[in-house]
């Protein structure tokens, strides 16, 4: 029995491991089973099966379940997968663990954005176009970022700088908006910032849903690239990697994934930086291998929060990052910690 | 690439350019630059007290001082509002300029300053959570409170950095801090979504502000913050051992072990009890002790006094704008100082891999 399976189809080019095939068929289910909890839990408790009888033939709690949870919990599931998978790439890229869209100011940059409309743009404009300002700000830091950063080629290590510096820029010019703006918008603004897909519709998800199909595939296009690029430059270069391109590319598809899930749920942090960091101990450091798992991952890790967001304090509705940041930091603490023994 | 930055950054600290050639008109001319640096303080907090929503002639704000009269409104109001403000920015500027230097001296990173490292958001957060979970506000309780936050922060990005074989690299340092200071400002925000009556004095702390704080609030911290200044002061050439390298250093007999334990509970007390006055303020200690290096030289024993100077005139000057750009509103001074220091930032970032 062979241990890879190989794709290749004009230009996508990747390995399919076994292992990785089985991990994935092992955490479908586990997955499937944290969404099945998380339609269950909220301010009203149903049994699994109540739940599963609902979905099948529309009953008392159709509305709450497919109404209310449902597109909710499909939103952060989006959410957290598109962002797991843009931290992916972004560590690959600068070829160091404690990257993520929220570090190196690609989420700061759509938040100030984001607040920007909600501050001054929201009375003229439609709440619709929010997600549109979120991914303009996203793209538009990143290329500020790309751009700082050339000086004859992008170098990580720049990158990652320069980032971390324009994210304080960013925070500074969010923090000023807020202050300066009137205090309902500002509490808005500032939950927002938190990240929470509260209020989740049915038309959101279909609106975030185009972004991750052509990204994801894209991505997964990309896969042999990223694995030459972690081999370091003089490497990829030898081994035909058309690398200054494909670095800008890999950048432009992190920051399209980060930005469409800040435009739907706000500035949810740490899951960037940790489900790659989950799917790394589950299977192989192929690109291939690891995207789907870490998509998986986050996904599952951003609906776990915002079910204990949305139940553990009620009637609050805390947001979901807030969990995410508690769990997330002390298991990355923990695996930086193993990482180095 | 790290490798190369990191002994750039460490060459651009080193102690070579004042033990080897100390060259005589620089010696000659350092106190005399001090005394500029301390003449440029008093402008700057003489202007402070001068100008703003209302401007008060020089000559009255002297008299204000000098014969004080109780039912002048102009007197009323240096005495009070403005001189309560430059003192705490005075004070919270040249902490944070001279916790700056002591970090980027422990870490040999040009680019260490305690807003990078996460203290200043520990301090918040730790901040924060006494205020709304205990509804404790009182100012000296808070100080002790933002003091153990910024440790914890501190000390979690200092351990996070150091992991590793290769040791405190600067990428990996400001990287940790990085992500220590997204989750203390996840979890601020998380207890402000609990607590939603509590914004404005939350935006307080966020935004950084030198304003509102009375004489009485800042009396008892000012012993603590000169002792705390004296004291650096007398390790400075300690320091500028040190710099050289831990080897060189503990061959020459220093206990390196002591000297670092020592800077860095200055570094938190400074930095930690600056927070706790006027909340969240970036990027003083970071670009005060490269503008200090710049003048006097990288040597601690006049580094330090320099830093101090520079950190308290450049918070007071910051405060002074805040006050008139978007008049009649105020734009709070952190704000204004991540504005300033981000393009600073960044040019540190190019600069260094640019000699490697």
């Amino acid at each position: 029995m062979p241990k890879f399976y190989t794709v290749r189809h004009a230009a996508l080019s990747l390995q399919l491991n076994l292992k990785t095939l089985s991990v994935l068929a092992l955490l479908l289910p586990c997955v499937l089973a944290c969404v099945l909890l998380a339609l269950s839990a909220g301010s009203q408790w149903l049994s699994p099966l109540t739940v599963l009888n609902e979905l099948v033939a529309d009953g008392r709690y159709a509305f709450v379940l497919e109404t209310l949870r449902l597109p909710r919990i499909v939103m952060a599931f989006m959410v957290g997968a598109a962002l797991a998978v843009s931290g992916l790439m972004l560590q690959s890229l600068i070829r160091n663990p404690l990257a993520s869209p929220d570090i190196i100011g690609i989420t700061g940059g759509a938040s100030a954005a984001a607040v920007f409309f909600l501050s001054f743009l929201a009375g003229s404009l439609s709440v619709y176009w929010l997600p549109v300002a979120a991914i303009i700000g996203a793209l538009l830091t990143a290329l500020i970022i790309y751009g700082l950063a050339w000086q004859g080629g992008v170098s990580p290590v720049r990158l990652v700088l320069i980032g971390i510096g324009l994210a304080a820029g960013m925070n500074a010019i969010t923090t000023l908006m807020i202050v300066l703006s009137p205090i309902a918008t500002s509490m808005t603004a500032y939950v927002w910032l938190t990240g929470s897909v509260y209020g989740t519709n049915w038309q959101d998800v279909s609106r975030l849903l185009p972004w991750l199909l052509v990204l994801l595939p894209w991505a997964m296009s990309l896969a042999r690239s990223i694995d030459a690029q972690a081999l370091g430059d003089a490497t990829a270069i030898n081994l035909g990697i058309a690398l200054q391109r494909d670095r800008l590319l890999v950048l432009f598809i992190s920051v399209g994934l980060a930005g469409a899930a800040v435009a739907f749920a706000g500035a949810v942090s740490f899951v960037g930086l940790i489900a790659p960091h989950i799917a790394r101990l589950l299977v192989d450091r192929r690109f291939a291998s690891l995207a789907p798992v870490s998509a998986l991952i986050g996904g599952t890790l951003v609906v776990l929060a915002d079910t204990l967001g949305r139940t553990v304090f009620l009637p609050l509705d805390m947001p979901a990052g807030v969990f995410v940041a508690a769990v997330g930091a002390p298991f990355f603490i923990y695996l930086l910690y193993r990482h180095q023994q | 690439m790290k490798q190369t930055l990191n002994i750039t950054m460490q060459r651009s600290l080193s102690a070579t350019d004042f033990t080897n050639s100390p060259t005589l008109s620089r010696l000659s001319t350092r106190p005399l630059q001090l005394l500029l640096a301390a003449l440029l303080l008093t402008l700057a907090f003489l202007a402070s007290l001068a100008f703003g929503q209302l401007s008060i002639p020089l000559s009255r704000v002297i008299t204000a001082f000098t014969h004080y009269d109780g039912s002048n409104t102009d007197h009323l109001i240096i005495t009070t509002t403005r001189l309560a403000r430059a003192l705490t920015a005075l004070t919270v500027g040249a902490a944070l300029a001279v916790s700056g230097a002591l970090m980027q001296a422990l870490t040999r990173n040009p680019m260490a300053s305690p807003s990078i490292f996460g203290v200043n958001a520990g301090a918040l957060f730790a901040i924060v959570l006494t205020m709304t979970v205990f509804s404790i506000s009182s100012l000296q309780n808070l100080i002790w409170v933002a003091l153990i936050g910024a440790a914890v922060a501190g000390g979690m990005v200092y351990g996070l950095g150091s992991l590793g074989r290769d040791g405190l690299t600067p990428v990996k340092i400001v990287l940790a801090g990085a992500a220590i200071s997204a989750l203390f400002v996840s979890f601020t925000q998380g207890l402000l979504v609990v607590n939603q009556d509590g914004l404005d004095s939350i935006l307080f702390w966020l935004g950084g502000s030198v304003s509102g704080r009375d004489l009485s609030l800042l009396q008892p911290l000012i012993p603590y913050g000169l002792a705390a200044l004296v004291l650096s002061q007398l390790l400075s050439p300690h320091i500028n051992v040190l710099l050289s390298g831990d080897e060189i250093a503990k061959s020459l007999g220093q206990r390196t072990g002591w000297l670092k334990l020592a800077m860095g509970v200055l570094i938190v007390l400074l930095a930690g009890s600056a927070v706790a006055i006027a909340g969240n303020i970036a990027f003083v200690g970071l670009i005060v002790p490269h503008m200090a290096r710049a003048w006097v030289g990288a040597d601690y024993r006049w580094l330090l006094p320099m830093c101090a100077l520079l950190g308290a005139a450049l918070l007071l000057l910051a405060d002074l704008v805040a006050r008139f750009l978007i008049m009649p509103q105020e734009i709070p001074i952190g704000v204004m100082t991540a504005l300033l220091g981000t393009p600073f930032f960044i040019y540190l970032a190019r600069r260094g891999l640019q000699n490697a």
